[in-house]
């Protein structure tokens, strides 16, 4: 257990710090990996063709925290990975930077690739972590449809632990249009005006 | 810690409130709520949105974390738990 915690490092940055992927990346740098993955999610111009004027992120900080180190460890159960590093950032975050990233290392390539994806495919599904866009005319918080899909998991008695499904087996999710399913009315802040232009 | 949990008694939680959750509450980020002893988180659901009607909105979406894990509306809460009212997540 101990020596597992040693080489996964789970941060959730306070606003205005900004996510340092040298640091990352040289966490999970060994001499016995020969391969290192990471993913860098950036923050977008554009959404639905409306200009965002600004990201804030905050965060149900010690539970992300915790759920993101169980997703950690749900992870290694499923791959060989030698080292993990996860970090999220907080509060506004200007278009083009990093708002969150992850690296992973190990012997052979496909183990840090494949886990790689796991993770931030989990994150977006259950890390309690807000995003709300600003546009010039309005704002919205935002809904992962990884989340929305998974909502009654965590509503019933089953384990939502790393978010596994029973018998352990790696979740494939069928492809689904993006931030479609809006669920409860949350564009109800955006003035009229994209009304009038979608009639 | 079982024998401040006597029948009748009443439990003291705390309740958290994020994103849209807090807007729809008026801006409050946490409050604190009693409830008798054997409530179950549903019950204490019902006393908040009493209080913050316009969290309705929000009733079908969100899920509820007890003591920072997922929990199922039907678990009973003891004192000085930790509720939060997790709306849909959107990190990355």
């Amino acid at each position: 257990m101990d020596s597992e915690n040693e080489k996964t490092l789970v941060e959730i940055l306070e606003p205005n710090i900004q996510v340092d992927l040298a640091k990352y990346i040289k966490f999970v740098s060994n001499p016995q990996s020969g391969a290192i993955a990471t993913f860098s999610g950036t923050t977008r111009d554009t959404f639905e063709g409306k200009i965002v004027v600004e990201l804030r992120y905050e965060a149900y900080v010690p539970m992300a925290e915790r759920q993101i180190k169980s997703i950690c460890s749900s992870a290694r159960l499923s791959w060989s990975l030698e080292a993990m590093a996860v970090a999220h950032r907080l509060g506004s975050v200007p278009v083009g930077e990093t708002s969150v990233f992850v690296a992973i290392s190990s012997v052979h390539r496909d183990d840090a690739l494949d886990a790689c994806k796991y993770v931030i495919d989990e994150l977006k599904a259950s890390v309690p972590i807000f995003k709300k866009e600003v546009y010039a005319n309005g704002e919205v918080w935002k809904e992962n449809s990884e989340f929305l899909e998974r909502r009654d998991q965590y509503s019933s008695h089953v384990s939502s632990t790393g978010g596994r499904v029973c018998c352990g087996s790696k979740v494939h999710k069928v492809p689904v249009a993006k931030e479609k399913k809006i669920c409860c009315g949350n564009k109800t802040k955006v003035r009229d005006e994209e009304a009038e232009c979608a009639s | 810690m079982a024998e401040e949990n006597k029948k009748g008694a009443d439990v003291e939680i705390k309740v958290l409130f994020f994103a849209r959750a807090r807007d729809l509450a008026g801006g409050v980020s946490e409050m604190m709520l009693q409830v008798p002893s054997g409530s179950t988180a549903q019950d204490c659901l019902s006393k908040i949105f009493t209080k913050y009607p316009e969290l309705e909105q929000i009733r079908e979406c969100m899920v509820l974390a007890l003591n920072l894990e997922y929990t199922p509306e039907s678990v009973v809460v003891n004192n000085k738990d930790e509720l939060a009212i997790i709306p849909p997540i959107s990190g990355g």
